[in-house]
């Protein structure tokens, strides 16, 4: 299959990038890894006259934690990257655990979590790995630089706020305001496969209490959940049996499974309560131990 | 080395977007005129005649086209030919020398690692990049590295026994 033709920049400054995407035309694409914009253009879904490939722009690979505590992530930062992390396995148990889940290995090796992001796929796992960090895009344009938190970003299936001309340079995951907890799980029918059912939590905690919580589903409504009751109820008391099970029910609730090949509504509704049950008992574990 | 399309009525032929780009390929140098929206699949096996990298699925799901960009398994169906420029890649025909097969052409043949052969060549080159940075993988480890890559005849059993002979071989 072949994409549709289009003229091809690859720019070798931010600038020179947002210069080409202000100029570009009707419909310019930013090219990172390339996983989900190159398939959707040999299947003519995308059919962009200009494509800007930023791969050649310098300085834009890392992921670092700034002083303040918080986690940048740079749109050419690709997925095997982070799974391959030792800032991450030792910060972010959410993302760490997430970033193995991703496509396939091959297919990580190339994608980025800010392409990810953008293409904005209501099945992508690490939308709601973000949005359950409270985490935001930092968006760069010829009118200056703005941060969206990822809430406002995503506004339907493929679609973002983003303006034409303007390029996400990275993602931030805000600093911990406690001990982070929490993890990703996805159920698949096999590796690569979109999930059946995604569930992001992380959990922040000083002494013995949450003081934050975020608790988001992959794959079981038309865009990404945040499940904002479910991780309400977990603030502000030690996590317990009790407050895990409440959790986990109210992210059942706020699901909207389809039944479809991947399976029931019936049964990824289930599977939604019992990821987060899942995730939480262990991070109580954890917490136990530690204490 | 010019690559020639066929001009199909309903698009603006006049204009046909094309590039010049130098890239290393089994590390010969090469310099290609490539239209931008040929697939670095296409570039390997038409323009330059290495069909030992097969297309599969076409769909970035089987791996049957993966090959190295710069030591790291990418599957060249889904990246652009002009992307290449500057880099090197590595194919399958880049494995074995004149005179001796590599390692994980020799385990392939010595534990039965294939029957039709068609995935081979992207197994071949993902456990490549995997023995590259991981040269004593456990089992679970080539079960990993190669879950990209899909088998419809041997079975997986055989290719992970295959890629760990490699493995070892290597070592020795």
């Amino acid at each position: 299959m072949y994409p549709s033709r289009f003229r091809y920049e690859a720019p070798r400054s931010l600038d020179e990038a947002i210069s080409l995407m202000h100029n570009g035309g009707d419909y310019v694409k930013v090219l990172a890894g390339g996983q989900s914009l190159v398939p959707l253009m040999k299947l003519r879904f995308a059919s962009p006259e200009l494509i800007v490939d930023i791969n050649n722009v310098p300085g834009l690979a890392y992921h670092r934690t700034d002083p303040d505590g918080s986690l940048h992530i740079g749109a050419l930062c690709r997925h095997a990257d982070l799974e391959r992390s030792d800032l991450l396995k030792t910060t972010q148990p959410t993302m760490a655990s997430a970033a193995p889940l991703i496509a396939d290995p091959i297919v990580r090796n190339r994608g980025t979590l800010v392409g990810s992001l953008c293409h904005a796929d209501p099945q992508g796992d690490w939308a709601s790995v973000v949005l359950a960090l409270g985490g935001a895009v930092v968006a760069q344009g010829p009118r200056g630089t703005r941060a969206i938190p990822l809430a406002d970003f995503v506004t339907g299936p493929f679609q973002n706020v983003l303006d034409p001309d303007e390029i996400v340079v990275e993602a931030v995951i805000p600093a911990a305001r406690g001990i982070r907890s929490g993890g990703y799980l996805k159920l698949e029918r096999r590796v690569g496969d979109f999930a059946t059912v995604g569930v992001a939590v992380a959990v922040e905690t000083v002494g013995e209490n949450v003081t934050r919580a975020g608790i988001a589903l992959t794959g079981v409504g038309g865009s990404t959940i945040g499940a904002t009751a479910a991780a309400d109820a977990l603030v502000g008391r030690p996590l317990t049996a009790e407050s895990v099970g409440q959790a986990a029910a109210l992210a059942a609730e706020v699901a909207r499974p389809r039944t479809d090949h991947r399976g029931s509504a019936e049964y990824k509704r289930h599977m939604v309560r019992t990821f987060v049950q899942r995730i939480l008992s262990r991070a109580e574990a954890a917490q136990e131990r530690a204490a | 080395m010019t690559i020639v399309y066929e001009d199909h009525d309903d698009d603006a032929a006049t204009d046909i977007p094309v590039r010049r780009i130098k890239f290393r390929i089994n590390g010969k140098k090469m310099v290609a005129e490539v239209e931008t929206r040929l697939l670095l699949a296409h570039l390997i096996r038409r323009g330059l005649g290495l069909t030992g990298t097969h297309m599969g699925c076409d769909t970035t799901n089987c791996g049957a086209c993966t090959v190295l960009v710069d030591g790291r398994a990418v599957k060249s169906c889904t990246m652009l030919a002009v992307q290449a420029d500057g880099h090197e890649i590595s194919t399958v025909e880049g494995l074995a020398t004149a005179s001796e097969l590599h390692p994980l052409q020799e385990g392939f043949k010595e534990e039965h690692g294939l029957q039709c052969g068609f995935c081979t060549p992207g197994m071949m080159m993902a456990a490549k990049a995997l023995l590259e940075e991981n040269p004593d993988p456990t089992e679970e480890d080539v079960r990993w590295a190669l879950s990209g890559n899909l088998c419809r005849c041997t079975g997986y059993q055989n290719i992970v026994k295959s890629v760990l002979w490699a493995a070892e071989k290597l070592r020795s």
